[in-house]
This record gives structure tokens, C-alpha cells and sequence, in this order.
């Protein structure tokens, strides 16, 4: 067992803590935002970001989530998966969405998140905020703001453990061929 | 002229052994055979030619789902020397002129071919064919199955008319308001769970019921086809002790196969009548084996694979016996000790040679009678494979299933009809 | 899933997997583009031996919000030994290239033979007296978003009684739900004259009853099948009036309804015969949340077949 703890607990609440100051920052405060996470665990990140940010502010932040299943592109290579709910709490016409997911890798996932956001409405502007950017990006996006950049080699296996999910939360890193946690 | 045989240490179906000598087409004292053809037939048992009173050729007229040269090797194949062959072809067998076609036509083929004729007209039921025309042309047998002669009337008047001509009409048991065209499935759970049309079982019943008393009140005898459950052979037992004229045959299929069958839709299991259930099998095993029951019919209905390749409710009815009819018979009823030979030899050649009167079949294994006989390896088994069959169809409810495979050779008037490889 | 030919294809997860995709399904419904893309390039054909707009529409429409390629094919006529063999039109149709089949039939078991004969997935849209799954879940589904109505988000199946009166030895429905209600925990009961109840009902798992008045005021939901008029002349009851005496929803009989309970009808209504308009239209029916629930119900069966690889699963 190889699994190399890179970000625990507290050091994943500061992050947090630093991501809801740089969104108020560029986006001159809570006016207009709302947070979207990506299922499974970018939910929970959004909702500890909107308290972060609420924390700061003094006012709550719409939260809400986004389901990308039906908009993958590699659906017909695993076993059909159940989906997740969407829920988005405003218009979006009228609001700046920050999508929250826990790691960035590929940048497919975030790319069906801004199709599915595409169907459901036209926001002022989309942001993305990432626990976690491990690089190998095959699509271009960025992240707005990251927790931790994370330079990984291609075949090592990055896993975000949340407490609201798996029960402690932690970020590690393994080898192939190892047991990490996944 | 066929070289003479002997068949060596044979068993015979009293369970003696002896030798067995043929000559001219005939049994024949061992001493009075020329340089014959020796068969070592040690461990072999010899059976009377098996005779099917319920055979459908399809010829004329569906000569791509089976014909007479075809189904008769299918005959030979499971034992079989003689086969009466229904009249449910195209042209029905309702004439004199159709029968003396078919006593033509199978010249040559592989086992004798007994004609029955039409009890009426097309076999729509309506009006009687000529039923004494075709017994001047030999018919004995007279049937519309694959229909009922459902009207009462009509019926009694066909018996009476037989009463001088002589003969037996072969009922195919179906009361048509109680179990209609649509009816494809024994009437119960699975055809109520399955959603298919239900074939009640007394719709069987009702009709022998009526047609032992006809029997009686006419004098005619008359043959039930494929009683296939409880109810009818209760009614049959009830008409024998009367000593009403009634004899009646089982199938293979009927024997062994139940209604759990239809669960998968394979039109293949699509019989008629339907498969039961596993008290009418018993109840038939057990009337096969006390007399109730007289024969083994096989209802060999060979259907082309188009015919069968619609939905189930839509597909043709009926499935292949042939071939099989003796294995099944061995499995349920020699290897439970339940029949002997002998007990076989009689429900399978003596008593469906008596029923259709064919004087060289059916007849003991005896100095001087025809040597038609079947000759038995009572261990033998395989897995059956449809695509080996003789007949040209591929409707056989047995395909993959382990069986005895007790035929290794067929003589028909002396003469191999079918040999197993590396028995000669 | 590669097929879905009968409620028995499921399991109480997978059954609860598809009426939960069909509430996300549902929401998708209510926004203005109705378009997901998950089964673009997937061809479904509706192969239908048998007239059902209302269904064949319901299946043409829940394909294409998903995008996958749409096609309706009409069988009908080959539906017999006469004409094209069932093997044939539907090995045709397949070798076309097509990814999913939904097929309606007059013939009981129809789609599962086509499963046997094809390589690409069946989906059940009704056959013969058999069975008719998709029919069933929509009903499920329209009875559990009542069910939460009345007790709550976490409301289930568990003890919620149904009862199912009408023409029963005719109805696939009747089959497709009976499975899946017990499947999902409720409790089933039948009334129908003896002569439209199913052979061998006795073996299912519901309870059987003679008294409609009787098991009324005990029921969660009822729902009414249609009972055809052609019945009559096959002896199956006397008269329309008599059935409906016996048997109908009549407005008397909504008075002995539970006030929570619901009524529900897959149709097409016999209005008069098996339900009254006070039934029908009344505030106990669900029979028009039935009809919408259908295209989300069968986008959700559409991807459990086509949404993922089959290969796999099994």
C-alpha cells in the first residue's frame, strides 16, 4: 500500500477557505452567483464552498448540483449508470455559475457539465473551481481556482476522500498496481 | 433377390434367445438358409417392426416439410416397418382414387404406408366422404385429424355407414367451441401467465365421452388419437369395464413432455393437442401400462422451419415422433422395469397392426411370418441432434436431450430399411 | 439491461433504479430544451404488429428527447402464418443495424422470440394477453409520486393496497403489474367476473375478491382495465348494464373510495362501462398523470437498453 496522503483535512478547509476569498474577489461579492457541484463529490465541495463563502460574507449563496451522466461521451464503455439529480436553485440567465468538482483531470467532465449547463440555460458566465488539478488535460479548460495544483504522473491514481461521503476526508495519490484508495 | 440372414443369439421379447434365420422375406428355420449374411446380435433384442397408426407424410402437397420416401426413412430409422398416414394432405385422402394414388406413390419407400382415409368430405366436417370407395381401395382406418368430427350427428351417421363397410374412425378429440383455433396451450397456470389461449382438458374428454357411447350405440369402434389427459383416460377406463368398442393411443411426447415446455415460446413445443401437466403424465403412463391404453402413437407432424419461425400463437402445430418414439418409451417405461419387451412389442407393433388391420404387420416373431422386425440395443444412448433426423424437418422436441438410442437396424419383409453403422 | 421483456427482467434495484432515472426525467421534461444528448447515434425502431399510437408516440418521443434515430415500422398485417415469418421481419429489420427494437404484438411471448433471434436489444411494448412492462412502470411511477403526495417524500410501496378490476383474462397489464407491484412491496388485489379472471390466478401472489364494495374502502388505488364490448358476444358477461353494476366505477362507488385514494385507467376508457366520467375527470384521478408520466417512464428504459455497454452485465 502506496497511497501517499498530499492534502488532509485542515489543509483541504483552507483551501476551501482561500477559494471562497478569490470568488468574492473576482466576482465583487455574492450578487449574481450561484454554485453548482458536480455528483458525486463535487456536491458536497460546492456546499462547503457556499458555506466558506457565506462564512465570509455574512449572506448565503445559492447552491445547487449538476448531473453529466446523460452527457458524457464514454457511456457505452462501462455498464449503464443510474442518474444523479440536478438541481439548479435560480435562473441562470441572470446568474454567474461556479461549477465545483473535486478533481480536474481530463477535463471531460467539466466539458459535459458546460453541455448539460448549455440545455438548461444561457448564465452571465461560468466558472470552474477544482479541489484538485492533476494536470494531463485533453480538452482545453482551465480551472478558475484550485485547491492544490498536484503534478501527477498520467497512470497514478489521484482519490479525494470527503467526510460527507467516504467519511474522512483526505486527498492521496498511489501507484498503478498498488491499493489506493478509490 | 435379398441375400438370406441370420441374426445370431438374438433376445426375442419373451426374454429367450435364439437364432434367427430369414429367407424370402419371411422367418425361416436356421437350418434352411443359403450362405446367409451372419449378424452377431449378442446382447441385441429383436422386436416385431413397429407399426405407427399416426403418421403425417405431408405428401402430397408439403413435400418441402417431409415426404413419403423421407418420413418413411424417419420410420425406419426409429424402428418403425409400417406407418399410417393421415389424411390431412393436399389433396386430402377422401377419395378411392386418392388412396390408390398413395398406395402407388410409396413404392419404394422405406417402410409400408397405410393409407387412412377422410371420415368427410375436405375434412370440413360436413359431409361424409366416400368412405366405402376408399375401403374397396383397402382403407380400414378412417380419420380427420388435426380435426374433430365434432358434430354428434354426424359422427353416429359415419359409424353406422361403417357398420357395413367395416373400419374405425380415429377421433382427434377436440371439442371446437371449448378449445377453438386460437387454443395453444394446455388451459392453466402457465397459459394463464404466459397470456397464450388456454386448451382445456375436458374439451378432449367431452368429445370421447360422447364418442364411446356412439361407439356403442353403432357398433363401430372407434380409436382415440393422442389422449393427452387425466380427465379422458377416465373416461376410456369407464368405457372399457362397459365393454364399450374403444381403443385409444398416446404419443411419445405426451408421454414425456409437459406444459412447462411452452415457458420460453419455442414454437417447437406447440403441439395438438397440448402438452399437460404432470399428473395427466402420470395418469397416461399409468394407462399405457394397465391396457387403458392400447398403443404408442407418434403424431410425427414434420413442419418446414418457416412454418414454425412465427410467433407462437401463429406457428403450425405438431412436432416430430419418429425417430424417437421407441427411446422415450424405453426411458420411461423398460428402464423403470414398468414394461417388458414384450409389454413394448405389443402397445408398439401387435396392437396398432390389429387396430388398422395390416395382416403382414404386428405379428410375432414366428416361423413363417413376415420378417419384419426391429432389431434393439436396450443400453445404447446418445444426445439427440435434430439435424441428423431423416425427415426433412427440424421439429423434433427431443433435439439435445440425452435418450436411449435403442435402434441399431430395421428389416422390412427381409429387407435392411435401416442398419447402424458397423452393425452389417 | 439488454432487454426488457417482462416485469421478471427486474429486480426490486432495477425497478427502482428506472422510476427514479424517470423523475430526473420528468424535470428534464419541464425545461425548454426537452433534448438530452445520450443516445445520439443509437437507432431504435418501433417494429409494431399491432396499432397503438398512444404508445408507439410515447416510445417515438422518449427516443428522440434522448436523440437517439427513430423509426416506425408497421408490421402490421404480417402478424400471421400467412404472411412474413416473425423470425424474418424481425431479422430484417435488425440486420438493418438497428440497436434496439420496441416491439408491439398481438402475440403473447413475440418479443421474447425476437430476443432469442437478435443481437441487438427488445423492448416489450405490449404482446398479446402476456405482458406490457412499460405500461406497469409508468403506472408505478404515477402511483408513487401520488403515494409521496399523501405521506411524504419517503412514502413506499410497502402496505399500499391496489386493487385491479376488469377484463384481467385479457390484459397484459394486468400481468405486468401484478409482478411489478409485488415486486415493489404492495398488495394486490383482483376483481373480476370468473369468467374474465386469468387461469390459474389462483397461483399468484394476490389476493382475489367477488364483492368490488368490498374491497373499495380498503384500497390506496384502483385501477380499471378496459373491458371490450366484443367480450359480450364471446359470453364472457351478459350485458354492458350488468358488468357495470357489478363491476364499474360508478359514481356511487367513488363515494366509497378512501378520500387519498387514487383511480387509475391505462386506456382507452369505456366511459360508462368500466368507469363513470365522475371517476374519470373526478380529483381522485390520476389517469392524465398516467399518460404524462409515459415518456419519461420509457426514456428511462430506453437508456437502462441503450444508455451503457451490455456486454458486461448479464
Amino acid at each position: 500500500m502506496t497511497a501517499r496522503v498530499v492534502m488532509d483535512a485542515a489543509e483541504a478547509d483552507r483551501a476551501l477557505q482561500r477559494m471562497a476569498h478569490e470568488v468574492l474577489e473576482a466576482n465583487g461579492g455574492v450578487d449574481g452567483l450561484v454554485i453548482l457541484g458536480i455528483p458525486t463529490r463535487g456536491v458536497p465541495l460546492a456546499e462547503r464552498l457556499a458555506a466558506a463563502i457565506e462564512r465570509v460574507e455574512g449572506v448565503p449563496v445559492p447552491v445547487g448540483q449538476i448531473d453529466i451522466t446523460m452527457y458524457r461521451d464514454d457511456l457505452r464503455r462501462h455498464p449503464t449508470k443510474a442518474l444523479g439529480p440536478t438541481r439548479i436553485p435560480v435562473e441562470l440567465e441572470r446568474h454567474v455559475v461556479v461549477l465545483v468538482d473535486d478533481v480536474l483531470f481530463s477535463g471531460r467532465t467539466v466539458a459535459a457539465a458546460l453541455d448539460a449547463l448549455k440545455d438548461i440555460g444561457r448564465p452571465r458566465a461560468v466558472q470552474l473551481a477544482v479541489l484538485v488539478d492533476r494536470g494531463h488535460r485533453q480538452l482545453p479548460i482551465r480551472a478558475d481556482w484550485v485547491g492544490k495544483d498536484l503534478p501527477t504522473a498520467a497512470d497514478e491514481h489521484v482519490a479525494v476522500a470527503l467526510a460527507e461521503v467516504d467519511g474522512e476526508t483526505a486527498v492521496t495519490i498511489s501507484r498503478p498496481g498498488t491499493e489506493g484508495i478509490s | 433377390m435379398t441375400r438370406d440372414l441370420l441374426l445370431t443369439q438374438v433376445g426375442l421379447p419373451d426374454g429367450t434367445t435364439a437364432d434367427l434365420a430369414i429367407s424370402a422375406g419371411r422367418l425361416v428355420e436356421p437350418g434352411d438358409v443359403n450362405d446367409p449374411q451372419r449378424v452377431d446380435a449378442a446382447g441385441l433384442t429383436a422386436l416385431p417392426g413397429l407399426v405407427d397408426p399416426h403418421t403425417h407424410l405431408r405428401e402430397p402437397g408439403r413435400e418441402d416439410a417431409e415426404t413419403i420416401d423421407t418420413g418413411t426413412r424417419a420410420a425406419a430409422r426409429g424402428g418403425f416397418t409400417a406407418v399410417c398416414a393421415m389424411a390431412n394432405t393436399n389433396p386430402v385422402t377422401d377419395t378411392g382414387e386418392q388412396v390408390a394414388w398413395l398406395h402407388q406413390a410409396a413404392r419404394g419407400a422405406s417402410a409400408q404406408v397405410v393409407p387412412i382415409g377422410a371420415v368427410t368430405k375436405g375434412l370440413k366436417g360436413e359431409e361424409l366422404a366416400e368412405l366405402a370407395l376408399m375401403a374397396r381401395a383397402g382403407v380400414r382406418m378412417f380419420s380427420d385429424d388435426g380435426k374433430c368430427v365434432h358434430d354428434a350427428r354426424l359422427m353416429r351417421r359415419a359409424l353406422e355407414y361403417l357398420g357395413d363397410v367395416g373400419g374405425v374412425i380415429a377421433q382427434h378429440a377436440q371439442d371446437p367451441r371449448l378449445a377453438g383455433p386460437g387454443a395453444c396451450c394446455h388451459e392453466g397456470e402457465v397459459s394463464g401467465r404466459l397470456g397464450l389461449a388456454g386448451w382445456p382438458a375436458v374439451a378432449e374428454s367431452v368429445i370421447v365421452a360422447r364418442d364411446v357411447q356412439l361407439a356403442q350405440l353403432t357398433g363401430t369402434p372407434v380409436h382415440v388419437c393422442h389422449v393427452s389427459t387425466a380427465e379422458t383416460v377416465e373416461v376410456l377406463r369407464w368405457a372399457k369395464a362397459k365393454g364399450m368398442p374403444v381403443t385409444a393411443e398416446v404419443t411419445p411426447h405426451h408421454l414425456m413432455l409437459t406444459v412447462a415446455e411452452v415457458e420460453g415460446y419455442d414454437p417447437t413445443y406447440k403441439v395438438n393437442p397440448p402438452l399437460r401437466t404432470e399428473p395427466d403424465l402420470s395418469a397416461l403412463a399409468d394407462a399405457l401400462v394397465d391396457g387403458t391404453i392400447d398403443m404408442i402413437g407418434t403424431d410425427h407432424a414434420p413442419h418446414a422451419d418457416h412454418d414454425k419461425a412465427h410467433a407462437f400463437s401463429d406457428a403450425a402445430f405438431g412436432m416430430l415422433g419418429l425417430e424417437q418414439a421407441l427411446a422415450v418409451v424405453v426411458e420411461l417405461f423398460v428402464n423403470t422395469g414398468r414394461l417388458d419387451w414384450a409389454g413394448v412389442a405389443e402397445r408398439m407393433s401387435h396392437a396398432p397392426a390389429r387396430l388398422a388391420r395390416i395382416t403382414e404387420q404386428g405379428r410375432p416373431l414366428r416361423i413363417g411370418e413376415p420378417a419384419n422386425l426391429c432389431l434393439v440395443d436396450p443400453t445404447a444412448r446418445a444426445t439427440v441432434d435434430r439435424a441428423a433426423s431423416a425427415s426433412l424437418s427440424r421439429n423434433n422436441p427431443w433435439h439435445g436431450r440425452d435418450l436411449p438410442d435403442p435402434v441399431v437396424g430395421t428389416l422390412w419383409r427381409g429387407e435392411w430399411t435401416y442398419a447402424q453403422e458397423g452393425l452389417l | 439491461m439488454k432487454h426488457l421483456l417482462s416485469i421478471n427482467d427486474l429486480d426490486l434495484t432495477g425497478a427502482t433504479t428506472i422510476l427514479d432515472d424517470a423523475e430526473e426525467f420528468s424535470e428534464v421534461q419541464q425545461r425548454d430544451i426537452k433534448k438530452l444528448p445520450t443516445l445520439r447515434g443509437r437507432t431504435v425502431v418501433n417494429l409494431f404488429f399491432e396499432d397503438s399510437t398512444r404508445t408507439r408516440s410515447s416510445f417515438e418521443i422518449a427516443g428522440k428527447w434522448l436523440s437517439a434515430d427513430v423509426i416506425n415500422m408497421s408490421a402490421k398485417g404480417s402478424s400471421t402464418s400467412k404472411g412474413e415469418s416473425l423470425r424474418d421481419t424481425a431479422m430484417t429489420v435488425a440486420a438493418m443495424g438497428v440497436d434496439a427494437l420496441v416491439i408491439r404484438h398481438s402475440a403473447s411471448g413475440a418479443p421474447s422470440q425476437v430476443a432469442g433471434w437478435v443481437d441487438c436489444g427488445v423492448v416489450n411494448a405490449g404482446d398479446g394477453m402476456h405482458e406490457h412492462p412499460t405500461q406497469a412502470l409508468l403506472d408505478a411511477f404515477t402511483l408513487r409520486r401520488h403515494l409521496r403526495r399523501v405521506h411524504g417524500p419517503d412514502a413506499s410501496f410497502a402496505g399500499c393496497r391496489v386493487a385491479i378490476i376488469g377484463d384481467l383474462t385479457h390484459s397484459r397489464v394486468v400481468r405486468s403489474n401484478v409482478l411489478l407491484l409485488n415486486l415493489l412491496g404492495a398488495e394486490v388485489t383482483l376483481v373480476a367476473p370468473r369468467t374474465l379472471m386469468p387461469s390459474g390466478v389462483d397461483a399468484w401472489p394476490v389476493t382475489i375478491a367477488d364483492d368490488v364494495d368490498d374491497v373499495l374502502p380498503e384500497m390506496d388505488a384502483v385501477m380499471l382495465l378496459r373491458v371490450q364490448r366484443e367480450r359480450m358476444s364471446g359470453g364472457f358477461f351478459p350485458t354492458p348494464r350488468e358488468y357495470t353494476i357489478g363491476y364499474g366505477m360508478t359514481r356511487d362507488r367513488l363515494q366509497m373510495l378512501r378520500p387519498e385514494a387514487a383511480i387509475m385507467h391505462p386506456g382507452p376508457m369505456n366511459r360508462g362501462l368500466e368507469i363513470s366520467s365522475d371517476a374519470a375527470d373526478g380529483a381522485a384521478s390520476r389517469i392524465l398523470e398516467q399518460v404524462a408520466a409515459g415518456v419519461a417512464v420509457r426514456m428511462s428504459v430506453l437508456y437502462q437498453v441503450l444508455g451503457g455497454n451490455q456486454e458486461g452485465e448479464r
